[in-house]
């Protein structure tokens, strides 16, 4: 697989907890390096700056096909708002971005509101707007654990049953790239894990690219075969076994750590001040933030 | 007197805006836009004035005002510190009160203001049946033309944009076809009542509806049974023509809306 040394290992620094683990910094380094024709996407240097303030900081990154992606970050780092602008929804203020001439992607948003006051049953949300027989659909509500309710109305399904009906939905269209935004909101433990592997599962199968936001690292990291960090900028990116085997994964993935923030926290080598710009540190274990 | 002339034109133009109105209004409900409709129905008055100065058919001012609202409103709903339902209820108001004026500044003969807010059914013309007619199947054909990428922002938004569907101008067209919709209708029920007729037999099919089509088709239906049962009523206790048939689809929603309460639990505060 193409990319999964991370973004542009060879302008990135190590990242704190020391190189050659895969778990790179890209800072940008990268802004400037030629577009990965292979790459569904690739994009450099994207910069939004929305009401004064700088919410996508000199992004890069490219998404190889069959690659799995998951983009980590704090709540209000900017992870939907760079996915927003991989969609197409948003334009970026600095930057470019190259999207595959046969790119298509499926999406899974963030909120679905299942509060509908249009009336709608399963089977007709995933007809609509697409070629699909009805066949299609219900091998795909097989697929996705979720034929029982073909006949319901989507404004009558449980978090965890609208979530799998997007899904299918969005793997109707037969995408070569699946984006999801936290998908595991509202949807238990054991829900979410369901879904990652069923996920990984159809990937397999259909060979499509995912890129995954998730603030939860602990369940995502077993799939993913690349992990980036995001907090405005790239802090860090890389192989997730990579991470893995390194000392801190243990300690911070044990049973304590199930809230994973910290996970990539303390392979930083540098904070945030309160407008989201980094500060490298001078010693690259000491992250600032009081690790115990 | 049911079968008089003017009491036949009105029965067309009634049925015919039952038409007309019934996918509007369904997508009105389902994007929860009855109040941008209602602001952008009050800014009527200011069309009428204008019309009324210029010596032409109102409903052409009426349009060109409820146009130059709806813009305001989607500029006014760019800024982010005030909420859109304070939006509206400034324009609503402004609208309002500049309509009055408007009108009252008008040289010659009084303005019947009551005749422009609660509409004259029995006073069409046969051109009015014409143009209800004539616009009313333009206004249908957009519809059915632009009906599924519609379905699908009205479902989700974002995920429509995110699979193509060029958002801003199908909301642009929406919004046109929904101004000319108003400016027609406004003779027949008045500019108070004229988003009543949108906005009210959808509301009364909803419940008994599980698919975006048939609630459209029972929207119509219930609008057309409106129409035939309010002037009869009002031809027969003398009742104002406008108002009798609100009155009914009222009924019926009400009724409806009771049915779908039915064994639910206490009601969540209202949103929005």
């Amino acid at each position: 697989m193409p990319q999964s040394e991370g973004v542009a290992a060879a302008a990135s620094v190590p990242c704190g907890h020391g190189a050659g683990r895969g778990c790179t910094h890209s800072r940008g380094a990268d802004s400037n390096a030629p577009f990965d024709a292979n790459a569904l996407i690739s994009a450099r240097g994207l910069g939004i700056t929305r009401n004064g303030r700088d919410q996508l900081i000199d992004v890069s990154l490219d998404i190889a096909p069959r690659e799995i992606v998951t983009l980590i970050g704090p709540n209000g780092a900017g992870k939907s708002t760079l996915v927003r602008v991989l969609l197409g929804l948003e334009k970026p203020d600095r930057g470019k971005m190259q999207r595959r001439a046969d790119l298509r992607i499926g999406y899974v948003p963030q909120r679905f509101d299942s509060d509908a006051v249009l009336p709608m049953t399963v089977e007709r949300f995933l007809a609509l707007g697409m070629e699909g027989d009805k066949l299609g659909i219900m091998r795909m509500l097989e697929q996705v654990d979720a034929s029982s309710v073909r006949h319901q109305q989507i404004g009558e399904l449980s978090g965890g049953e609208l979530q799998r009906v997007v899904l299918a939905r969005a793997l109707l269209r037969q995408p070569n790239l699946l984006v999801l935004d936290e998908p595991a909101q509202g949807v238990d433990y054991s829900g979410e894990a369901d879904l990652y592997n069923l996920i990984g599962r159809l990937r397999d199968e259909a060979g499509f690219g995912v890129l995954l936001v998730s603030h939860d690292l602990h369940v995502v990291m077993a799939r993913s075969d690349r992990v980036i960090c995001l907090n405005h900028h790239v802090c860090c990116s890389g192989m997730p076994e990579a991470v893995a085997q390194h000392p801190s994964y243990a300690r911070l993935f044990g049973p304590q750590a199930a809230h994973a923030f910290a996970v990539y926290r303390h392979h930083h080598d540098h904070s945030h001040d309160l407008a989201g710009m980094p500060h490298p540190h001078g010693s690259p274990d000491d992250d600032g933030r009081g690790e115990p | 007197m049911i079968f008089e002339p003017f009491f036949l034109r009105a029965l067309l133009a009634g049925l015919g805006l039952a038409a007309v109105a019934a996918p509007l209004g369904c997508f009105v409900v389902w994007q929860r836009l009855a109040y941008f409709g209602e602001t952008v129905a009050q800014a009527g008055l200011i069309g009428v004035a204008l019309g009324l100065a210029l010596h032409m058919d109102v409903t052409w001012g009426v349009l060109a005002v409820a146009l130059l609202v709806a813009a305001l409103l989607l500029w006014f709903g760019r800024q982010k510190v005030v909420g859109l339902d304070s939006i509206l209820g400034l324009l609503h108001h402004a609208a309002l009160a500049a309509g009055v004026i408007a009108t009252s500044m008008l040289k010659g003969p009084p303005v019947d203001l009551a005749g422009f807010l609660f509409g004259d059914v029995f006073a069409v013309t046969a051109t009015d049946v014409t143009v209800i007619f004539v616009g009313g199947a333009l206004v249908l054909a957009a519809v059915a033309w632009m009906w599924q990428p519609l379905l699908r922002l009205a479902v989700h938004e974002e995920l429509a944009e995110a699979e193509g569907v060029n958002r801003e101008k199908i909301r642009t067209v929406f919004i046109v076809l929904l101004a000319v919709a108003i400016a027609v209708a406004m003779k027949i029920v008045g500019i108070l009542l004229v988003m009543a007729f949108l906005v009210v037999p959808a509301v009364a099919a909803r419940p008994l509806s599980r698919d975006p089509e048939r609630m459209v088709l029972l929207t119509a239906l219930i609008a057309a049974g409106s129409v035939l049962a309010g002037l009869w009523l009002s031809a027969t206790v003398d009742s104002p023509g406008g108002p009798s048939i609100v009155i009914v689809m009222s009924i019926i929603a009400g009724l409806s809306l009771s049915w779908a309460a039915r064994g639910r639990s206490a009601a969540r505060p209202i949103k929005d």
